[in-house]
């Protein structure tokens, strides 16, 4: 690193590295990248003041400028529940009959319910609010306690057979495994499910549905076609929650299953249901 | 008598002249065209008016569609999905007429620039028509090209400072104007006007004003040449567009070189002497700066101010015009043989001439002919069928449309009385702008009829749905087939929808699921 060393053939200085006879010619970068590079080192210094950046013991340097990304979260949340918040408004004064007249309020109530049955209800009652075995499927117009959607409103703000909630819907059937004897249960059941068209052994039927007009009218009345009142089921339909068919019937005479749904007006509150109504009642089976 | 061979000879000089010397980083080196005069500026002049007219204009054509549409010759209506051109109206899906017009305008490109060479470059690009334009400006208020040079070499004085401010302030009012004008194709153009100026506009005009604005004054104002040069992909593509039977603005040195400042002395000493007399005319009015006599440059974009800027002073010298002219390599290179003599000696112009002094008549010329050759029959017939596909299809294209979407979740609803229901969701797309009522039907599926959530229709296997102009309506329909009659677990069926008036009708082909159980 002594004289300046010019190179003969591009008439360039070099820098002094010499390896093997190799120089290295010194041309300096050009100024305007000179430039770029000190403002983005100035414009990075600049940065990390203005913005959270430095990690500290607990937690970062919060940045002059204030910002911090859980705020626009939370802006952008506050200002999404804002823009629902007329339509929420209406849903939470007017009545059902009323929600369902207004078209617009209408789309908006099937839409916030459909978000909140993702939410709290395809658990049980499927994605597609197609139920399973033991849970009703939601798309039909069979009803345990009615389809209208003040009904089923009631439903979901309650519950079924929901014990803290004194306005549950209530109601069990008796285990008659212990009142008749199991050649009764096969004969009734035989008469139930051939009350929708599928029947095994026709001379069951006759002391079938002498034992179904002794035990079973109370509550599923004397045409089987259920009672809403009490959640007591229609058994002349195609739709069977505990499955259809003779043995399925046995099963649920000799020691009935009882379902239970939580009541959700304490956890989602009365707008939320409402919702949850309108769009139950929209999925097609809705009175 | 004036020596007729001393033309005045310009101080011009080629911009890339040294290329060989040229440092990566160089500061740019200006350059101060000359304003030309000629058969080609006039048809620049023309091509100017045409292209800025259509540009500025256009927004402001009105077009009558029904109090339904706008009214607007043509727009591009990003709100509410809409693009219209005259009598066309497109819908987002039917954007392959757009994709169809640019690849046409790519093989129309090709097409153009394997016959006349770079005349997308030279007369019709953007950028050259708004460089020519803000040179217009330029010398009306600095004067041509020597009063620039000695203004931009002078000191700051006043009257440096109240040229230069006014330039500048005259083109960022063009640039304005530019901006301006764009925003107008993407709104009603009478309606958007008044709220720019009353400052109710969007604020997404008024950026896209600022960003059109800025890029106009600093390409055309500023940067110019060099955004061909440096920026624009063309020149480097046409390399492979371009064949020895292309156009190209040429320098015929076969009848130029050697050039001479002083031809008559030349002539006396015996040595060989061309037409060329070294002018640098042709430099001079080059508003990409280079030199032409160089050869074919990427640099070139074909504007052929340096043929009118050569034949003035050919016509002066009283030679032949076509010292630098339209010629494609091919005609080039028979000539430059002619010249050379087969190419054994350097070129020697008296070979091209007869005794009299005339050309002889070995000399090539263009001909139309040479448009007509295979490459151009494939490009033509391309271009030609893509556009007879796009305009076929436009003619018979539907504009009542019918798509159906089968609910997935559940596939089925089992109801009360055994009977089997699916859910469709049915979006009918009236694309004129006029309401229509249209008959929805199903056909198949025996016994099975439809009802629509949210309306009083009575269930059955049609309908008469009212739908607004120029909108899509979506329904959702429940199809119910009662179980006795439900053949298989997917049975196909068919969904019509039908324009009586119009004659207009579409079809969806639908799958109808039931479980396994109910056969």
């Amino acid at each position: 690193m002594s004289d300046e060393h010019i190179d003969e053939v591009s008439g360039i200085s070099t820098t002094g590295h010499e390896w093997d006879g190799i120089r290295e010619l010194n041309n300096p970068l050009p100024r305007w990248w000179v430039i770029t590079f000190y403002i983005t080192v100035g414009w990075a210094v600049a940065y990390t003041i203005a913005y959270p950046a430095w990690p500290m013991l607990s937690s970062a340097t919060k940045g002059v400028l204030g910002y911090s990304s859980r705020n626009d979260v939370k802006n952008e949340l506050a200002a999404a529940e804002a823009a629902k918040g007329k339509y929420a408004a209406a849903v939470e004064s007017k009545s059902l009959s009323e929600i369902a007249s207004d078209y617009a309020l209408r789309e908006f109530a099937v839409a916030a319910g459909g978000a909140a049955f993702k939410v709290n209800c395809t658990q049980c009652h499927g994605s597609g609010a197609q139920g399973s075995k033991g849970f009703p499927n939601l798309n039909d117009d069979d009803w345990l306690w009615g389809g209208t959607a003040e009904q089923i409103q009631q439903t979901i703000a309650h519950g079924i057979r929901f014990a803290s909630d004194p306005d549950t819907r209530l109601s069990e059937m008796s285990a008659f495994g212990d009142i008749i004897t199991a050649d009764q249960i096969a004969q009734v059941s035989a008469y139930v499910a051939s009350l929708s068209g599928k029947v095994r052994d026709a001379t069951l039927l006759q002391p079938g549905a002498k034992i179904f007009a002794e035990n079973c009218v109370s509550c599923h009345g004397d045409k089987a076609k259920g009672n809403r009142e009490l959640g007591a089921p229609d058994l002349t339909d195609a739709i069977w929650l505990y499955g259809s068919g003779e043995t399925a019937v046995a099963v649920q005479v000799r020691a009935p299953k009882h379902g239970v749904m939580p009541a959700w007006i304490g956890r989602l509150g009365e707008t939320k249901v409402k919702e949850l109504a309108v769009y139950v009642h929209s999925l097609g089976g809705g009175e | 008598m004036l020596d007729k061979t001393q033309m005045e000879r310009l101080e011009a000089k080629a911009v890339n002249s040294a290329k060989t010397q040229q440092p990566l980083y160089a500061p740019r080196k200006k350059v101060f065209p000359k304003r030309a005069s000629g058969s080609f500026r006039r048809f620049k002049w023309l091509v100017m008016a045409i292209t800025l007219g259509i540009y500025y204009l256009t927004p402001w054509l009105r077009w009558d569609r029904g109090p339904f549409a706008p009214d607007q010759a043509v727009l591009i209506d990003l709100a509410n999905r809409r693009f219209y051109f005259f009598f066309i109206e497109i819908w987002p899906q039917e954007f392959y007429y757009v994709a169809g017009l640019l690849i046409m305008a790519g093989i129309g490109l090709f097409l153009i620039t394997s016959t006349v060479g770079r005349a997308w470059c030279g007369y019709t690009c953007p950028q050259t028509v708004w460089v020519d334009l803000f040179l217009v400006v330029e010398r009306a208020i600095e004067g041509d090209r020597n009063a620039r040079m000695k203004l931009d070499a002078g000191p700051w004085t006043a009257r440096k400072l109240v040229l230069r401010v006014s330039k500048h302030a005259i083109w960022l009012v063009i640039a304005v104007a530019t901006g301006g004008a764009w925003i107008f194709y993407f709104a009603d153009a009478p309606t958007l006007i008044s709220e720019v100026f009353t400052g109710t506009a969007a604020p997404v005009a008024y950026v896209t004003i600022a960003v059109l604005t800025a890029t106009t004054y600093t390409f055309g104002g500023l940067m110019r040449e060099q955004v061909c040069t440096y920026m624009c992909p063309w020149p480097r593509i046409q390399a492979a567009m371009l064949d020895e039977n292309s156009l190209t603005v040429t320098y015929n040195d076969w009848r130029g070189e050697p050039r001479s400042r002083h031809a008559k002395k030349a002539h006396a000493a015996g040595q060989r002497v061309g037409d060329c007399v070294d002018c640098n005319a042709c430099v001079a009015v080059c508003p990409m700066g280079i030199d032409i006599r160089d050869g074919q440059q990427l640099e070139c974009i074909t504007c052929a101010l340096c043929i009118d800027a050569c034949d003035g002073v050919m016509d002066k010298l009283g030679k032949e015009r076509g010292l630098i002219s339209y010629a494609t390599l091919f005609h080039y290179n028979a000539n430059m043989m002619l010249a050379t003599a087969g190419g054994s000696s350097s070129i020697n112009p008296s070979l091209v001439r007869t005794a009299v002094g005339t050309f002889c008549d070995q000399v090539a010329y263009f001909h139309i002919r040479k448009i007509f050759r295979p490459r151009t029959y494939v490009y033509m017939g391309l271009w030609s069928l893509i556009g007879l596909g796009l305009l076929y299809s436009l003619l018979t294209r539907d504009r009542l449309e019918l798509n159906v979407l089968h609910d997935r979740n559940p596939q089925f609803v089992t109801l009360s009385d055994g009977s089997i229901r699916n859910g469709y969701t049915v979006k009918l797309l009236n694309m004129i702008p006029e309401p229509r009522t249209i008959i929805v039907a199903m056909q198949g599926l025996q016994g099975a009829e439809m009802s629509v959530v949210g309306s009083d229709l009575p269930a059955d296997r049609f309908f008469g749905i009212a739908v607004e102009p120029d909108r899509l309506k979506m329904l959702k329909v429940f199809v119910r087939q009662p179980a006795g009659e439900v053949r298989h677990a997917a049975q196909t069926f068919k969904f019509r929808v039908e324009d009586k008036a119009n004659f207009e009708s579409d079809e969806y082909t639908a799958t109808f699921n039931a479980p396994e159980i109910a056969r």
